[in-house]
């Protein structure tokens, strides 16, 4: 059967892992290698990292990164962040990440998605959407969730689908960070209305939040960042719960 | 021992790369025909689509060489689309002839209920038939998949391998000297690395 995925996400800056990551014995807890591997160890199913500084100058950077991070562990990872033209997917893939993920471009200029779709595969394509809950829906935003675009959450995941994104990277903006869970409610309408993968992402804070998004949200996959880099649940112990409780994972 | 991979623009070579090295042969990328005429072994790896794919093997004048390697019983190993290219046609590209060296097509799956397409994440290879060299002292395990077409082979005696994803359907192909996997092994961690081993030692 197919498992369900735990995923740590990265930020990655000017090439090196920002937001502390605390692993005791970790000579560079800023070397992007040295973390990829200590959750490849760990039992992670895949990988994200996140470019924030998402610069034109930043690109080569990121690619020499990428394959710095798949000439050394051999598991799948993401790489997004300012995105924006096919020869950006083209390099990354070609340096060995599986997948790339495409937010702000892909709002601007959604022919992105078709194009990178048509010429690498769904499969290699993420659209990564940041929503937040409106009165009666939920409003994308983008440019790292500063700008409001006016459009419906569900409209765009579908849209997106119907392009060719291969998943979506699913971030709801009003429970990133708190720690509270998942928003159930957001990951289930979106999940429910696409074919494709959702990654649910913000708000892991317990055992229980991903028990929740894998069945009540029928989230394909969950991501979480400081919980795992601060080690206050390992990647391994949310995998035994899950298994506990009848979820397929891989231990 | 020299294995090369075949560069045709069609992404993921670098991990294909490091797996063949981590595996102890020495890896070539290459698209010249007298790097791919003098290898021992080839891998053709493969993200994308196939009728871009065999655009770029027919514009780099690939396909003909290829064929004669093979004929010539240079072990070859086909990785996802890699691997969806040896067969004769596939949904994704109508009207596209892929290499024909396996019998049969490449078919997409049917989004239907709770699953999924893309078929995306850690599934189980269940081993079905024992005795290729390519699985030696593998017994199946999670490996990982990330694909919207699976090959569905005329002759059920090349299937070495199965997943279970909505349907049964082949992830490791095996016929004389050419080899094929569905699921990433560079990306499958220990248990890929065996079967890559098993290519660069066994087969």
């Amino acid at each position: 059967m197919l498992s369900k995925r735990i995923i740590p996400c990265l930020d990655i800056k000017e090439g090196r892992v920002v937001k502390g990551v605390k692993f005791l014995g970790l000579r560079d807890a800023g070397d992007p290698v040295e973390v990829a591997k200590i959750y490849d160890a760990q039992g992670a199913d895949e990988l994200v990292f996140l470019d924030i500084t998402a610069s034109f100058e930043n690109r080569k950077t990121l690619v020499d990164l990428v394959e710095k991070i798949a000439s050394n562990i051999f598991m799948p990872f993401t790489v997004g962040g300012g995105i924006g033209e096919v020869s950006d997917i083209r390099n990354l893939l070609n340096a060995g990440a599986e997948k790339v993920s495409l937010n702000t471009q892909a709002v601007k200029c959604p022919q992105l998605i078709s194009e990178a779709a048509k010429r690498f595969g769904s499969q290699c394509i993420v659209v990564a959407i940041d929503a937040k809950k409106q009165t009666d829906h939920w409003e994308i935003f983008i440019n790292g969730g500063r700008t409001p675009t006016g459009i419906d959450a569900l409209v765009w995941a579908e849209k997106a689908a119907r392009l060719g994104a291969g998943e979506i990277l699913l971030t709801s903006m009003d429970c990133d960070g708190t720690k509270n869970g998942y928003d159930l409610e957001l990951t289930r309408a979106i999940s429910q209305k696409v074919n494709i993968p959702v990654i649910a992402s913000g708000g892991a804070g317990s055992l229980e939040d991903f028990y929740n998004v894998f069945t009540v949200a029928e989230a394909q996959a969950a991501l979480a960042a400081s919980l795992f880099h601060y080690q206050e649940l390992s990647i391994r112990q949310v995998k035994d719960y899950l298994k506990g409780r009848g979820v397929a994972v891989r231990i | 021992m020299k294995i090369v991979i075949i560069d045709y623009g069609m992404g993921n070579i670098h991990s294909v790369a490091k797996a063949v090295q981590v595996c102890g042969a020495e890896p070539l990328i290459s698209n010249k025909e007298t790097d791919i005429s003098s290898a021992d072994k080839i891998i053709l790896p493969g993200v994308g689509a196939f009728d871009d794919a065999m655009q770029e093997l027919n514009k780099l004048d690939l396909v003909s060489l290829i064929m004669e390697q093979i004929k010539l019983k240079k072990p070859f190993l086909g990785i996802c689309l890699g691997m969806q290219l040896l067969l004769d046609k596939s949904q994704e590209a109508q009207g596209t002839k892929g290499l024909g060296i396996i019998k049969g097509e490449v078919v997409k799956f049917k989004a239907q209920g709770n699953l999924k397409v893309p078929h995306m994440g850690w599934n189980d290879a269940q081993v079905v038939a024992h005795g290729s060299p390519l699985l030696t002292g593998f017994d199946g395990g999670q490996v990982y998949f990330c694909h919207s077409y699976y090959p569905a082979p005329a002759d059920q005696s090349v299937i070495a391998a199965t997943c279970d994803y909505g349907l049964e359907f082949a992830c490791i192909l095996a016929k004389d000297n050419v080899y094929g996997v569905q699921f990433h092994p560079e990306k499958s961690q220990a248990l890929g690395l065996k079967i890559i081993k098993n290519f660069v030692e066994r087969c």
